[in-house]
């Protein structure tokens, strides 16, 4: 129990002012005590000798007087085995022991340790005394699920130390100390097999940092062939409502290709965090065979939790993802949404009564925003392997208008910008990605040139329906309107992918290049027409066609079967003139 | 349990007034005497000696040696079985001419559901209404705001609904409600004999602003012990948008500092925390909310409606008496459309994109273009769906209405130029 206890003066909603008498330190954890409950709080200013707290549950009860516990320490997470397959609130209490504990509700003041401290866990050494490590080093190592879990020498020591004892093989708990490290003036650290770190400050225990050039496969056509994004890059997704945010984050939390997926969901609908834990159980990560539960944590922090929690559920996703990390895996995290946070901050800039910027946000917003996305990255790590942090973030834009402080101040930092669109969605074109405003600064899985010859073609065909609108299909010469059948037909059959197919849901690169090539050679050729009527007739023909190859497996009889069928129908009205 | 009483009002600014007093807790109720009566008051600030309370009648009348009396505890309704067939205002006070009721008192902005002990929704709730049932299904435990101007019949669908709705028990919460839609409510659902298993609280637009704020709350404490009692509960909330307002208002009294067109920045946790309270407890009942978001301006990106569709689960979007296919919505649809027929996803999906082809024809035909083969086909198809799918009135079951769409496909395309899959329209496809 800690010594330095303040007393309260003042509750705004979720905003605490405290009297204190000894040293306390910005962003350190408090607690608040109302009867027997203790309410979990972070200091986040500190004027004269009256600290404001920001408190993670609701203040119903709280009154003048009562007593505050300094902790000294920041606000922290904690790092081991045993945190895949979790679900975690934003201050990483584990749901479902706290389901089994407080039933349906979530009962404030109830805090539950992350990591379980009965578990024992097999562990090997990797270490012999006399051996000299530096922070990060690995010190032995665990089987956790898909992973041999590296145990790591504490991130927080500088310097060299050499190894004074060392555990041997054996079952441990993560409270037990399995190395004693020693430096040259003689300290001594214990290394558990847990650490625990402080949320808001990167992990980087590393050799270098690299650049991200390494596609990370989603599967997805539009994001993998035209917009991709790389391991370690960063990615947006700014969209209004409806336009499938959510639905393609969920898409790629199952499909991409990463060792170890969490998702933090801030301030969103609880519904949509219960179909992933309730369906990735069920299903089967086709690369290890495995369920997909076993390479992913939940974070959740829906809509109606405390919102002083939700900007912490997003620090908290990226601590655990450098964790990962630091073992060389890939990690994608994927936040959802970032403005659920941002307004989170809005919500106690106001209660502290800062002067506000743009739409009420507080001025730090960008820089806030930035040093979150700059957590991404792929390192080289001390022993030569390489691991990686890839972000991507939602961004909930008030009325769509992506000039909004949040969606700007997010794309400054991006390496890929997914902008849905409302006309998209409302088409029923999904993924509502907009192939004409969206941008991506990686390397796409199939040749570069061609994109550009496709992503030409669709800006064409698009001016081409512009200038149709105006002249009418009378005013359009039979080659730009041929130019704008062929776009639409690059919408319908590659862009638009139906995630409730099997087989479409998902394509492989290899997949992709195929059928990448097979559409480029389309959209070369010159194709002959007596009249529009003909032509559009024969696209409709040619798209439901190709929609039946999408949902033929690769390579099947069936797929070289349409395959087939389709470059007949091709060879009738190519033109072969020139 | 301290009753003491204050008589000194430091402060009176709108609704909210200033006392100094020690002993407070954050939340708690107190009882303002003023010149027109007694009202209640709730603590929303503390600073020192300073309590900041809310009072329920508002500021109008509170002189500034009004009797405050703290009552040691925070907002509560009464919940039994006697609330079905009773009507109270929004601070719990029959307005029928019932008995009050003020056994088994409940607090009110309970705690949130832990989302490990919510299921996935499975149950379609159907309405009889194409529309919904077959384009944007409405699902058990769904959260769907009805975004619509003043002057449209939202009420009436609302009502529509509710009382084809398979529910056990239905809450409805007014806000800032017309007195002749109280009444219609009320008739309504007393002529179908809905009204027994009913529980209504409303606030009507004379009432004051405070009263308005707590509707939800109420509303859905109550909703929330019936459904823990395994019963399915239909809430049905009118007008959010008079609830923002009064959020509005208060805050804006309170000097907080506004966020986007005078509404507070806590507009989207504040909407979230009350529309959250849907769901479906694992070995229990439900709580589906239906409600109301008009539009000031027909704007969807008014700070209401644009926040309330980030919250919710989709949204039936009500113009000229339609609920039109483009910007409705039903986000649960696809946890119950895979189990209904095998022709649902398709239909749906066709005949929207079909209908938005439509809609271009439409324009280019209004600039005087030359219709082509293709766009008369449109034309055709486009008049056809909104008089026998789109029309309000059209009452039929959704097997039906799947087969009224192929029929009007075949009347006016070739299978081809749907982009149906082959496999359906084989199956599927009326014959002759």
């Amino acid at each position: 129990m800690s010594e330095n206890i303040g007393k309260i003066v003042g509750v705004n909603g979720n905003l605490l002012k405290v009297e204190f008498n000894m040293p306390v330190i910005q962003n350190e954890v408090a607690y608040a005590c109302v009867g027997d409950l203790r309410l979990k709080a972070e200091v986040i200013r500190v004027r004269g000798n009256n600290a404001e707290l920001q408190v993670f549950e609701s203040t119903t009860g709280v009154k003048v007087g009562d007593p505050v516990e300094f902790t000294g320490d920041l606000l922290s997470v904690e790092l081991g085995p045993g945190l895949l397959t979790q679900v975690f609130d934003g201050l990483q209490n584990p749901l479902p022991a706290l389901a089994e504990q407080c039933g349906f509700f979530l009962q404030r003041g109830t805090y539950l340790k992350a990591l379980p401290r009965d578990v024992k866990w097999a562990y090997t050494p990797a270490l012999k005394v006399g051996d000299v490590v530096v922070a990060g080093d690995t010190i032995g190592t665990i089987p956790e699920g898909l992973f041999a879990h590296r145990v790591m020498v504490p991130f927080k020591l500088r310097g060299k130390w050499t190894v004074d004892k060392a555990a041997p093989a054996g079952d441990y708990t993560v409270e037990e100390t399995v190395a004693v490290l020693k430096d040259e003036k003689g300290n001594t650290a214990d290394a558990k097999i847990m650490q625990i770190w402080p949320v808001k400050m990167p992990i980087k225990c590393y050799a270098e940092r690299l650049r991200p050039t390494e596609s990370m496969a989603t599967k997805l056509r539009t994001i993998d062939t035209f917009f991709p994004v790389a391991k370690g890059g960063t990615f947006c997704v700014p969209g209004p409502f409806g336009a499938g945010k959510t639905v393609l984050q969920q898409i790629m939390s199952r499909n991409a290709e990463v060792d170890v997926v969490i998702i933090a969901a801030c301030g969103e609908r609880a519904g949509e965090v219960v179909e992933t834990l309730r369906e990735f159980p069920e299903l089967t990560d086709p690369r290890t065979g495995k369920s997909l539960m076993e390479r992913t944590i939940i974070i959740c922090n829906t809509s109606s939790m405390p919102v002083g929690a939700r900007g912490a559920s997003v620090y908290t996703g990226v601590t655990l993802a450098e964790y990962y990390r630091q073992m060389g895996l890939h990690v994608l995290l994927l936040a959802d949404s970032t403005s659920r946070w941002a307004q989170a901050l809005r919500e106690m800039s106001g209660r502290l009564e800062e002067i506000p910027g743009e739409e009420a946000f507080p001025a730090y917003l960008e820089s806030v925003i930035a040093a979150f996305y700059e957590r991404g990255g792929v390192v080289r790590l001390n022993n030569g392997t390489t691991g990686s942090v890839t972000i991507g973030g939602t961004v909930s834009p008030a009325g769509g208008n992506f000039e909004e402080p949040v969606t700007q101040a997010t794309l400054k930092v991006v390496g890929a910008f997914h902008g849905l669109s409302r006309s998209r969605s409302d088409a029923r074109r999904y993924p509502a990605i907009d192939p004409l405003d969206s941008w991506s600064k990686y390397p796409s899985v199939v040749d570069q040139d061609n994109v550009a010859t496709a992503r030409k073609l669709l800006r064409d065909g698009n001016e081409v329906g512009q200038m149709m609108k105006v002249v009418g299909e009378e005013g359009t010469s039979i080659d730009n309107f041929v130019v704008y059948l062929k776009s639409e037909y690059v919408d319908a059959t590659y862009l638009q992918q139906n995630a409730f197919d099997e087989v479409d849901s998902s394509n492989s690169v290899e997949r992709q290049e195929y059928v990448f090539g097979k559409l480029l050679g389309m959209l070369k050729t010159k194709l002959k027409f007596a009249s529009k009527d003909d032509a559009r007739s024969f696209f409709h023909k040619l798209t439901q066609a190709c929609r039946d190859w999408n949902s033929n497996a690769f390579q099947s009889a069936e797929f070289k079967q349409t395959e087939e069928q389709m470059g007949k129908m091709l060879a009738e009205v190519s033109d072969y003139a020139e | 349990m301290q009753n003491k009483v204050y008589h000194r009002i430091e402060q009176i600014t709108g609704s909210v007034i200033v006392v100094k007093a020690d002993g407070v807790i954050n939340g708690e109720l107190a009882q303002v005497e003023a010149a027109h009566g007694m009202s209640l008051a709730q603590v929303i600030r503390l600073e020192n000696e300073n309590v900041y309370l809310q009072v329920f009648a508002g500021g109008r009348g509170v002189s500034t040696d009004t009797k405050v009396r703290f009552l040691g505890r925070t907002m509560q309704v009464p919940f039994s079985e006697n609330l079905l067939g009773r009507i109270f205002t929004g601070s719990g006070v029959p307005r029928d001419k019932g008995p009050a009721i003020t056994e088994n008192m409940i607090e009110i902005g309970g705690p949130s559901v832990n989302p490990a002990k919510r299921i996935i929704p499975r149950n379609m709730v159907r309405t009889g209404i194409p529309m919904i049932d077959l384009f944007n299904t409405l699902v058990e435990s769904q959260k769907l705001p009805i975004f619509s101007v003043a002057g449209e019949p939202y009420n009436e669908l609302l009502a529509q609904i509710a009382l084809q709705a398979e529910v056990d028990v239905i809450v409805l919460g007014g806000m800032g409600l017309k007195h002749d839609d109280y009444l219609f409510f009320r008739d309504k659902l007393d002529e179908s004999g809905a009204l027994s298993r009913s529980v209504m609280f409303v606030h009507t637009a004379s009432d004051p602003t405070v009263e308005c704020l707590l509707v939800p709350d109420i509303a859905l404490a109550v909703a929330e012990k019936f459904a823990l009692q395994d019963k399915r509960v239909l809430v049905l909330l009118t007008d959010m948008t008079n609830f923002a307002d009064s959020m509005k208002e208060v805050a804006i009294t309170m000097e907080q500092i506004p966020s986007n067109r005078g509404y507070p920045g806590d507009l989207y946790s504040q909407l979230a925390s009350r529309y959250e309270k849907a769901v479906d407890f694992e070995g229990s009942g439900s709580i589906t909310i239906l409600a109301v978001t008009t539009m000031p301006g027909d704007d969807v990106t008014h700070p209401v409606p644009d926040n309330t569709g980030y919250i919710t689960e989709g949204q039936f979007y009500l113009k000229n008496g339609r609920i039109e296919p483009f910007g409705s919505l039903s986000r649960l649809k696809q946890q119950v459309n895979n189990r209904t027929r095998d022709d649902h996803r398709a239909i749906m999906d066709t005949m929207i994109q079909l209908y938005s082809s439509f809609k271009e024809t439409l324009e280019k035909q209004s600039m005087g273009f030359r219709m082509s083969d293709w766009d008369s086909k449109l034309l055709k198809y486009g008049e056809r769906f909104e008089a026998e799918m789109m029309t309000i009135t059209v009452n039929v079951p959704l097997e039906k209405a799947l087969d009224n769409g192929w029929r009007i496909l075949a009347d006016c395309f070739h299978p081809s130029e749907t982009g149906i899959a082959t496999k359906l329209t084989d199956k599927f496809w009326p014959k002759g």
